[in-house]
């Protein structure tokens, strides 16, 4: 059973070269920079990313059916609008993360049923719904809203004490936690597993008498559910709401699910792959705030090149 | 065979129209449980269409559809899936990204606390791919296995629940010899315990070896329903195509009066290719038929694939009109008249989301270069004259190629070719998956091509086309030619014997 051998790492290989990739990225910073190998700095990663560790979480569902999700940057602005201004309204915390998360779950619904219903591409519409929910912000106010509530911000400066003197946030824990709720249901579950046979074919999914619409629509809500609650850790991190947040953070996130192996194509991928993929985004940038002279725009290039060659060669590994 | 239990599956007066297409015109329909019952009719009779009906794909315009009694209208699939209607439909309809284990049960699997509980579900996989004998490891992704195993895969995923109803719709046409003898005996244990079995398959060798039953389509109407052993193949045919054999007897007295002569056109001298075909030598004259006889994966597609460029070659040389050729790929091959129509007509042929008209003029555009574009007057003569050569229906050069039946897809393609006016014309199985009416239409215009002079290298997994049709008969085993047969004097069962590996032949050594 050479197959068998051989079959394990190629499944697999996408998501070990990101890992690789992280750890040299990681490795190279430790040896060159005095303090770089700190826990801290690992926990600043999770820190400074865990909104886009929960956006790419969302964003695998719809990538692996074989969609795209636009909308998440504009939704997550919009979400840190409505906590804003319903904070300075005097709304109760519990209320105000409800009223988010269900914006953010109704776009993705509507998003999925136009998608699925008139059978236009996902592109197309979550693109439109980018630009709604971007309107929608400056709707509710054109200036940035400060976020005072006590609450709120208590929650936001708390932080937990892990051994060895790190710190992190309840953004991170946060975080975390719906990676392991995003791995168990894509990975263990009926819906998760029909979630990669939409995306592998969706004609044979529909023939094989699975729910292709419950799926289709389903990933779309997922991803405005992620997004809405990135939302909610992105105020928390920036502790204001304003329309102009989170500018091209959707393309971020694309971004950390392919480098973390998910085929653009769909049907491909882990969660673990996108939180991987942040986390080497987050070493790029660490290492250029490090490196002090090089200009912070330097990380987009660095992810540009990254991106291509992830694209190549997941291309040269489908044809294999 | 009694009929004293009732049928299972009964359908009454069903039509169905697609925009511009009447695909069904009340056709009535009945399965009987412990029967194969075989769908016959040419393509676009309405087959595939009758089964999505049955299936829950496609909902009926009128008529009614009764499962064991009842009326039923499923709105999917996944309906008649739970009303125990399984199906295995005509191309391999499992997700390749999948395991093997999650392609038969998805949509089933046993779980546990809300989760697929694995373990079971690849231990229950193997108990179902055991039962039709298939030995493979459920937690392999499918797309490791060959086609004919996802085939077994599919067939495996029907069985998995207890289904009253067993639909197979060509599930033979990607399976060898040995594999449909395996698919044969699963469907005669199942028919045995009770399972109604509808089975389609353009091989009439198989539906005469399998059914109990037939009812035969045309162009979406009901001709009839028979017990198997009440008619022979020639009524059948007559039944099926509305018109007599008159043509294809014909195709043979073209093949026999043919005696073409004269220096090689194309000439392999020791050609071959490590891992896909040993060396060969082969001549090929103008206006023969060379036909080349082998089972699935002899190195029938690899020795075309040579001769045409597609492959490289390490050993040997092809020689056209006696002067070497250095083949840099398919464009110089077709530049010194050669041409080669895959056997995959989706993938390697036909543009399927453009007209008729711009695959027509692709190749002939190709060889011409973009600089100078076709006159649109030109084109529409040509396609005209090729349309109307080759009976393709629609005869409307703007319809998509992708709503073409295939018999009609594979005469576009061929026309393709035919526009380059090509010296040799390589066929790879250009007959598959078409119905008898456009086989016999591909045949006769083989033959004519001939007459005309063209040389022709005829690839076909059916051995008695190759025989009636074949100057030259070529036969391959295990990626080695191994016998070169006159076509006139040579019958179905000499070419079995060498394909079998029975008779000692003239063996070409490499």
């Amino acid at each position: 059973m050479t197959t068998l051998t051989q079959r394990v790492p190629s499944r697999f290989l996408p998501v070990l070269a990101t890992v690789v990739l992280f750890v040299l990225a990681f490795g190279f910073g430790s040896a060159r920079y005095d303090g770089f190998a700190s826990g801290q700095v690992i926990a600043n990663l999770f820190i400074d990313n865990a909104f886009l560790i929960v956006l790419a979480a969302g964003m695998t569902f719809v990538i692996l059916s074989g969609g795209i999700d636009l909308s998440v940057g504009s939704v997550v602005a919009l979400s840190t609008m409505v906590t804003a201004s319903g904070l300075q309204a005097g709304w109760p915390v519990p209320l105000v993360v409800l009223a988010v998360l269900l914006t953010g779950s109704t776009l993705g619904l509507l998003m999925g049923l136009v998608i699925h219903h008139f059978d236009i591409q996902p592109f197309i519409v979550t693109l439109a719904g980018m630009f709604l929910a971007r309107g929608l912000c400056f709707l509710i106010s054109v200036e940035s809203v400060s976020i005072k509530d006590k609450t709120f911000r208590n929650v936001a400066t708390a932080a937990i004490e892990l051994p060895g003197g790190v710190t992190i946030t309840y953004n991170v824990v946060i975080a975390l936690l719906v990676v392991a709720a995003a791995m168990y249901v894509l990975h263990r579950t009926r819906f998760g597993r029909t979630v990669y046979a939409v995306g592998g074919s969706e004609s044979s999914a529909l023939l094989m008498g699975l729910p292709t619409t419950r799926v289709k629509v389903g990933v779309y809500v997922i991803s405005g559910l992620c997004s809405s609650l990135a939302g909610l850790l992105f105020s928390l991190y920036m502790l204001s709401g304003y329309g102009l947040h989170a500018v091209g953070m959707e393309l971020d996130a694309i971004a950390a699910v392919v480098i973390g192996g998910t085929l653009l194509a769909g049907g491909v991928g882990y969660v673990l792959g996108g939180l991987v993929g942040v986390l080497v985004l987050g070493t790029i940038q660490t290492l250029i705030s490090f490196q002090g002279t090089l200009s912070s725009w330097w990380t987009k290039i660095v992810i540009g090149v990254l991106l291509l060659v992830f694209i190549a060669v997941q291309r040269t590994m489908v044809r294999r | 065979m009694t009929e004293s239990p009732p049928p299972v599956v009964e359908m009454r007066g069903i039509s169905l129209a697609f925009p511009g297409v009447k695909a069904l015109q009340d056709v009535d329909f009945r399965l009987f449980p412990g029967e194969v019952h075989a769908l016959m009719g040419e393509n676009g009779a309405g087959k595939s269409t009758l089964i999505k009906t049955l299936t829950g794909v496609h909902r009926p315009d009128a008529g009614q559809v009764s499962l064991a009694g009842e009326d039923v209208a499923f709105s999917s699939p996944g309906e008649a899936q739970h009303a125990g209607i399984s199906t295995v439909y005509q191309e391999v309809n499992l997700c390749a990204n999948l395991t093997v284990a999650e392609n038969i049960l998805l949509g089933r699997e046993p779980r546990r606390l809300g989760g697929i509980d694995f373990p079971a579900m690849r231990r229950r996989a193997a108990e179902v791919l055991a039962r039709i004998g298939v030995h493979i490891d459920p937690a392999s992704s499918l797309s490791e296995h060959p086609i004919a195993v996802q085939q077994l895969v599919a067939i495996a995923r029907a069985i998995a629940i207890d289904c009253s109803v067993l639909v197979l719709d060509e599930p033979t046409s990607s399976l060898d010899a040995g594999e449909v003898a395996e698919l044969f005996r699963i469907m005669r244990v199942l028919r045995d315990e009770g399972v109604a079995i509808l089975f389609v398959s353009h091989f009439l060798d198989q539906v005469y070896e399998i059914s109990d039953r037939m009812t035969v389509l045309r162009n979406g109407t009901l001709v009839g329903e028979h017990l198997t052993a009440d008619v022979d193949r020639r009524t059948l045919i007559a039944q099926m195509i509305g018109r007599d054999l008159g043509t294809l007897e014909a195709i043979e007295d073209a093949a026999e009066k043919r005696k073409p002569s004269g220096p090689a056109l194309v000439r392999a001298e020791g050609l071959g290719k490590r891992g896909a075909i040993e060396p060969f030598d082969l001549d090929i004259r103008a206006g023969e038929v060379v036909g080349l006889a082998g089972l699935l994966g002899s190195g029938r597609t690899e020795l075309a694939r040579l001769l045409f460029g597609a492959d490289r070659a390490d050993s040997g040389r092809l020689l056209v009109d006696g002067a070497p050729l250095k083949l840099r790929g398919p464009r110089s091959a077709i530049a010194a008249g050669i041409a080669f129509s895959s056997e995959d007509r989706k993938g390697e042929g036909l543009v399927a989301d453009l007209s008729i008209r711009d695959n027509l003029v692709l190749a002939m555009q190709a060889a011409r270069g973009w600089t100078r574009p076709l006159p649109r007057r030109t084109k529409d003569q040509l396609v005209e004259k090729y349309l109307k050569a080759l009976d393709i229906r629609p005869a409307n050069p703007d319809a998509l190629v992708r709503t073409l039946s295939g018999g009609n897809q594979q005469k576009v393609l061929l026309a393709r070719w035919l526009v380059t006016e090509p010296r040799l014309l390589i066929l790879d199985e250009p007959t598959r998956g078409i119905d008898v009416g456009a086989k016999a239409q591909i045949q006769q215009l083989v033959t004519t091509l001939a007459a005309e002079g063209t040389a022709i290298l005829f690839i076909s997994a059916e051995l008695e086309e190759v025989v009636r049709i074949a100057d030259r008969i070529v036969v391959l085993r295990d990626r080695r030619k191994i016998a070169e047969l006159d076509g006139s004097v040579t019958g179905v069962d000499e070419v079995v014997e060498l394909i079998a590996g029975g008779a000692a032949p003239e063996k070409v050594v490499s």
